[in-house]
């Protein structure tokens, strides 16, 4: 694998995300933002950086840009402006959740690398996927891959990413056509370099076809007739939506379902899911296409990073039951007493 | 374009594509392959010219963009556009197998920048809105004091019904016992809102069917 010097010397870092996020705690005693790229590389990056999708990328550029993107990100400079410095005392509240999130989910982290072992329940959808993986084998068909609408800057579409890496990894093992039309030439290349990678680990290399991975067209119903064309007259034995889709999603699956293909779609997108529910045999909800990475690899870090984000959503249920029971309370008798402590709560979400 | 003749063309391609609800047939690929071809030369234009030219070109050489830019007149160049410039070429250095590991610089910029922009974004859209939101009284009273019960209802349903949804999407504990309970109700509150979601979404798509008709009405109207 080829790097430049400086990214080969970097990546050679092992804890190199760590020691940006010391720098970045010394600089949190007088900087919100530093806090918020704190936990920018405690918790998305750490998710980004440990999945297969981006394990061939230069991991510095990747923590560089994260860090930078998020210094540069809204609402924070919205609301700071331009020229206010680093601390930005209106959204003291997002630093306090930003440290809660991110530290529980960076105790999970160094609990579950400490080798502490993590439940995941069972997601019916990623239980089928080796099945339709066989099933595609015995049959001699191949297995259509949609990797959804959006480009790489969407999170939807790196969790797809890290997706097509475990499916890719399953389908060199039973020596399965693999077909990917995109609709991004970006998303095409990062495709590429995920299935080839799977390819490589799994030990066949050589049935690797770059081929297969191609671009079809930007415009969303351009592509949609062309995948279409594509189930109707290769007849994939699987058909996997996973990613952001849009109205297209429909039209997909009921061709898909139409030739009598196991069918598993995700995306994280409401309005689209119900569609994928009627037409496909399981949908992976929301945050279950999130999940799904730490569910396939079983990545002790991935696992813990899940962890922590369950312990976010208990501190989200606390409060809407405490926020809720203080509003209540305070509709019902009028205290003014009740009214300041419901205005502390509501200050953390504002 | 006589307008008469781009009548024909949309008509033959709106049936060619419609004629998919029987089977695969030549028509079919004939409409797709044009329409992905065209589509894909016509965004590649655009994006030439609504993107690079103004965003780029325009701030790197804004003399000789002014003819096509019009913001460009009389601007100095702007050098830190040499920035993404150069990690624009990279990405097509995936052309040339030699150079190829370089494209991946410019990759992991996008990623990571993805992903450092997102987060704040997410923290206010999808987790501090939606919280402050769903605090909300479960008794409503009017001004005099007596009780809403619409409103009430109203309220406990949606307090209840994100509590069930946020305990179905807990992956780290078994869903048995009482959390089995509220993770089951939480699967309903989801479906029943996908219920109506999909009601509302296919109203709303019947309006890209009544587009097409009205093309294919204009088009019989030409003709009779």
């Amino acid at each position: 694998m080829h790097h430049l010097p400086t990214t080969r010397i970097l990546c050679g870092v092992p804890h190199l995300s760590r020691l940006l996020c010391a720098v970045c705690v010394f600089a949190a005693v007088s900087s919100q933002r530093a806090v918020l790229a704190f936990a920018a590389l405690f918790s998305l990056p750490r998710a980004v950086l440990a999945s297969s999708a981006v394990s061939t990328l230069p991991r510095a550029v990747l923590a560089f840009a994260a860090l930078f993107s998020l210094l540069q990100a809204d609402p924070v400079l919205a609301q700071a402006g331009a020229e206010s410095g680093w601390f930005n005392t209106d959204r003291t509240q997002a630093l306090v959740l930003g440290i809660i999130l991110t530290g529980a989910i960076l105790l999970y982290v160094v609990l579950a690398s400490a080798g502490r072992p993590l439940f995941i329940r069972k997601i019916a959808g990623l239980e089928t996927v080796e099945e339709a993986v066989g099933r595609a084998t015995e049959m001699g068909k191949p297995i259509l891959y949609v990797p959804g609408l959006n480009d790489m800057d969407e999170v939807q579409t790196i969790a797809s990413m890290n997706l097509l890496g475990h499916l890719a990894t399953i389908i060199a093992g039973y020596d399965s056509r693999l077909h990917v039309p995109v609709r991004k030439s970006l998303v095409m290349s990062v495709a590429r370099e995920t299935v080839q990678q799977s390819y490589l680990t799994a030990g066949r290399p050589d049935a690797y076809q770059e081929d297969d991975i191609h671009y079809v067209s930007d415009a969303q119903f351009a592509y949609a007739a062309a995948v279409d064309g594509i189930i109707v007259r290769e007849k994939p034995a699987a058909c996997f939506y996973l990613g952001g889709f849009y109205a297209e999603s429909l039209i997909l699956a009921e061709t898909g379902n139409s030739i009598g293909a196991i069918q598993i779609a995700g995306t994280a997108r409401p309005p689209q899911l119900p569609f994928f529910v009627a037409a496909c045999d399981y949908t992976l909800i929301g945050e279950e296409l999130f999940a799904a990475s730490a569910y396939l690899s079983k990545e002790p870090r991935m696992l813990g990073s899940l962890k922590g984000q369950d312990a976010g959503k208990g501190i989200a249920i606390v409060f809407i039951l405490a926020g809720s029971a203080l509003a209540t309370l305070e509709s019902i008798t009028g205290s003014e007493t009740v009214r300041e402590v419901s205005e502390i709560v509501l200050w953390l979400f504002r | 374009m006589d307008v008469t003749l781009m009548l024909w063309i949309d008509a033959a391609l709106t049936l060619m594509i419609l004629s998919f609800l029987y089977r695969d047939n030549p028509f079919y690929k004939f409409a797709e392959h044009l329409f992905v071809g065209v589509s894909a030369a016509y965004l590649m234009a655009v994006g030439f010219w609504d993107h690079l030219v103004p965003n780029l070109l325009g701030k790197l050489f804004p003399s000789l963009m002014s003819g096509v830019v019009p913001g460009a007149v009389g601007r100095s160049p702007d050098y830190y556009y040499l920035i993404p410039a150069i990690f624009g070429l990279l990405l097509l250095t995936r052309l040339i197998d030699r150079w190829a590991w370089l494209s991946r610089w410019a990759l992991a910029f996008i990623v990571g920048g993805a992903a450092g922009f997102n987060l704040p974004r997410f923290l206010d859209s999808d987790f501090i809105i939606q919280v402050q939101s769903t605090m909300i009284p479960l008794v409503v009273l009017d001004a005099s004091g007596n009780l809403l019960w619409g409103a009430s209802f109203s309220h406990v349903v949606l307090v209840l019904g994100v509590i069930c949804g946020l305990v179905y999407f807990f992956f780290s504990v078994e869903h048995k016992g009482v959390l089995g309970h509220v993770s089951r109700a939480g699967i309903w509150v989801l479906m029943v809102t996908f219920g109506a979601a999909f009601g509302y979404t296919v109203m709303a798509r019947i309006s890209l069917l009544t587009g097409r008709m009205e093309a294919l009405g204009a088009w019989l109207g030409s003709i009779f």
